[in-house]
């Protein structure tokens, strides 16, 4: 992301005031996939905080990532609800199935899996969602065919 | 307002306002404390210090909790020692058993407090970290797996310093203190300060030490190693050797860098005198430009290295002088070797610093000759105490030794840079006679002296007056600098120093100093002005004799080869 970029995301913000911080972030993410070290300076320099102090609280949130994920980023949950309805069985499967390690991206960058908490929509638990796509009631069958349609678009 | 309360069946008064902690201080009773920090907010973040409190169903920490009417309190009740030695067991759960090995070995908290609570054996069995020990900075070395999450590092670094170079990352079990995007030390916010290793309680921080490369510097029989000392390293050296402050610490330090192998120990003080004539000759040229002013100072590398990434286009104002530790390695390595019938580059010169930033300063490509290193290796004081006991030097049999080398004779004023103020004072009794012709009326400014952070003094030299400051604990210069970008223009000159009160209380001297320590380090410097002869620098026949045979004069054309900086090399990580 160019700094005019960073710039002009940051001017949609009228006041520079630290309550500020996460609503750019989130922004800045939604138009750059990731935050980077240059993101986080500007922002620092433009809310008066050290770049350090917005890394610790990024880090703090699930929803912040810090390098670029895969052309299909997938997100499961694993809050209390999903797990009922064997998200963990899930995961496992997602990971051998598309040979990517949750909290890593294939090697060809296409695919890249992520653990999220609840995401909200504990009744159609198991929940999965592929970039902006959410899965709902997700069932064996469903997951196995959700696995090969990525390995298809991916190969 | 007073009132009563109960504080293990014995009333005691107390006032609105204050902390339960506050109370037992008061009175004399200990509870155990991991992330309390005197004089800072208390965060309650460690649970160490809890205690019970009639009618509140959990127990609370001392440190945040305030007191109120009628409230009664137990201490060391079997529910609040059970507590705290469980805290104490968790911390130890995913600790590396590793003390022998450790710097902190007999100094640190979490040893301390095993102890207090009697722990025997490890109960529980936690995740061991495994996290790279992280030794990319020159001056401080982490060790996160021994880091205990207490929160100090990342207080002190914020309100003290005002630089903000660590955090907690990530959150829950997974969270640690760290850089932005977990980087090592080396980062340009940090400026190598070492507060943060004075208030870790384990030894998750500590210096990078150079004592390898000092002994084998002493036993090679090819090198010629000679030793230099921060002013603030007598003043405070006899702390952990139970020597008293005194005029004659000074001559038994250098009779036992000589005991070492040292083949010459140069006192600092001399550069700092040297420091104040081209200081002074710079200031009285930029009075008459009306140019670069306020004239800051430049003599501590955190400071430097704090203006250079946080306000760079504050860099012009900064004096062009190189500090006291690099210009006395330069004069070692180009004059006095020679004179000793030494090859520059058998030299090994080390420092002996209050300070681990120094240890950076030296090693920047602007603190060199093309590869030559002025200085080759720093220690800190702490280093340096575990050299005499390793090396045995019994202080209390050793003969006092005058400085009668090269460089022998410093001024006061010199000896004065130790302290916050002190270089400032020092400088101003220079300038004076430089400016005048005429010696301050009283060479003693009373206002540029005390533990505050911020001193201001009006001083008059002829028919001019002269608005200065001293300021220390970065925090400060950080609120100065913003004052004078937005408009304050009535300093002439400002000193500042990194470490709160200055070099006396850096990052590299005694682990757990308090503020008796404090106050003793400066008032053994300040008997040394009292005492001494030689008051002014400009009066120090070292000084007077170096001008007349090499330098010509402050601020000529060897001067600026030999004593400052190019500060356009830009200051390589
Ligand atoms: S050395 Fe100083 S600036 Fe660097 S992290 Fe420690 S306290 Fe902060
Ligand atoms: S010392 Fe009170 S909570 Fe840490």
């Amino acid at each position: 992301m160019t700094k005019e970029k960073i710039e002009s995301i940051l001017a949609g913000y009228a006041t520079n005031k630290k309550e500020g911080l996460l609503p750019i972030l989130q922004d800045i993410q939604a138009q750059n996939g990731y935050l980077t070290e240059e993101i986080l300076a500007e922002v620092g320099k433009y809310l008066n905080l050290p770049a350090n102090k917005i890394y610790g609280v990024a880090t703090f949130y699930d929803q912040f990532r810090f390098s670029p994920c895969g052309q299909f980023h997938i997100r499961i949950c694993r809050g209390t609800s999903c797990h009922l309805f064997g998200s963990s069985t899930y995961l496992e499967r997602l990971e051998t199935g598309l040979k990517v390690k949750a909290g890593h991206v294939s090697r060809d960058k296409k695919v890249s899996i992520e653990i999220t908490s609840c995401m909200g929509a504990c009744e159609s638990a198991p929940v999965i969602r592929v970039n902006d796509e959410y899965h709902t009631h997700v069932t064996e069958e469903g997951l196995k065919a959700l696995i090969q349609s990525i390995k298809e678009k991916t190969k | 307002m007073l009132f009563d309360i109960e504080i293990n069946n014995q009333p005691v008064s107390a006032k609105r306002g204050e902390t339960i902690k506050n109370v037992l201080d008061r009175i004399g009773i200990n509870v155990p404390t991991l992330c309390y920090l005197n004089g800072f907010t208390p965060t309650g973040g460690c649970r160490m210090c809890v205690v019970e409190v009639d009618g509140a169903t959990e127990l609370v920490p001392s440190c945040s909790h305030p007191v109120t009417e009628w409230m009664k309190i137990r201490t060391h009740s079997p529910r609040v020692l059970k507590a705290r030695k469980v805290l104490v067991e968790l911390l130890l759960a995913s600790h590396h058993d590793d003390c022998l090995y450790c710097d902190r070995n007999g100094m640190c908290g979490l040893q301390n407090l095993a102890a207090e609570m009697d722990i025997r054996e490890r109960k529980y069995h936690g995740k061991r970290q495994h996290i790279q020990v992280d030794r990319a900075c020159q001056s401080i070395v982490r060790d996160p797996a021994k880091c205990v999450l207490c929160g100090r590092c990342i207080r002190v670094c914020d309100e003290v310093m005002g630089v903000s170079a660590i955090d907690v990352i990530g959150r829950g079990c997974d969270s640690k203190i760290g850089t932005t995007y977990n980087k090592g030390l080396n980062i340009n916010t940090c400026v190598k300060c070492g507060q943060c290793i004075m208030v870790c309680p384990t030894g998750a921080l500590s210096e990078k030490s150079q004592l390898q490369s000092v002994l084998e510097a002493l036993n090679n029989p090819e090198v010629y190693p000679v030793i230099q000392f921060s002013p603030a390293v007598p003043a405070s050296v006899g702390e952990d050797l139970n020597i008293k402050a005194s005029k004659d610490i000074l001559n038994l330090l250098r009779a036992a860098l000589k005991k070492m192998g040292f083949r010459q120990v140069f006192d600092l003080s001399m550069a700092a005198d040297l420091t104040i004539m081209e200081e002074a000759a710079e200031f009285v040229e930029r009075m008459k430009n009306r140019d670069k002013l306020p004239m800051l100072t430049s003599c501590c590398p955190s400071w430097v290295k704090f203006l250079e990434t946080g306000y760079p286009d504050m860099l012009p104002k900064l004096s062009g002088c190189a500090s006291p530790q690099q210009m006395m390695g330069r004069l070692i390595k180009n004059n006095i070797t020679s004179a000793a019938g030494q090859k520059a580059e058998n030299i090994f010169v080390v420092s002996v610093m209050p300070c681990t930033a120094k240890k950076y300063e030296a090693d920047t490509d602007r603190m060199k000759d093309g590869t030559t290193r002025m200085v080759d290796a720093v220690i800190t004081t702490r280093e340096l105490i575990k050299l005499i006991r390793m090396l045995g030097i019994d202080f209390s049999s050793l003969e006092p030794e005058a400085g009668a080398t090269h460089f022998g004779i410093r001024s006061s004023a010199g000896n004065l840079f130790g302290i916050s103020g002190g270089h400032l004072e020092g400088l101003l009794r220079s300038i004076s006679f430089l400016m005048s012709g005429q010696e301050l009326s009283s060479l003693k400014i009373s206002e540029l002296r005390g533990l505050k952070g911020r001193k201001e003094a009006r001083i008059k030299i002829g028919k001019v007056i002269f608005n200065v400051a001293a300021v220390s604990g970065l925090a400060n210069a950080r609120v100065l600098m913003e004052e004078i970008k937005t408009g304050r223009d009535d300093f002439s000159i400002i000193e500042v120093m990194a470490c709160p009160n200055g070099c006396i209380n850096g990052g590299g001297q005694k682990l757990n100093s308090d503020e008796k320590n404090i106050r003793s380090r400066m008032k053994a410097i300040y008997d040394v002005d009292e005492e001494e002869i030689i008051r002014v620098a400009h009066k120090n026949p070292a000084i007077v004799d170096l001008y007349e045979r090499f330098l010509a004069k402050p601020g000529s054309d060897r001067s600026k080869e030999l004593l400052y900086v190019n500060r356009t090399k830009t200051a390589a990580e």
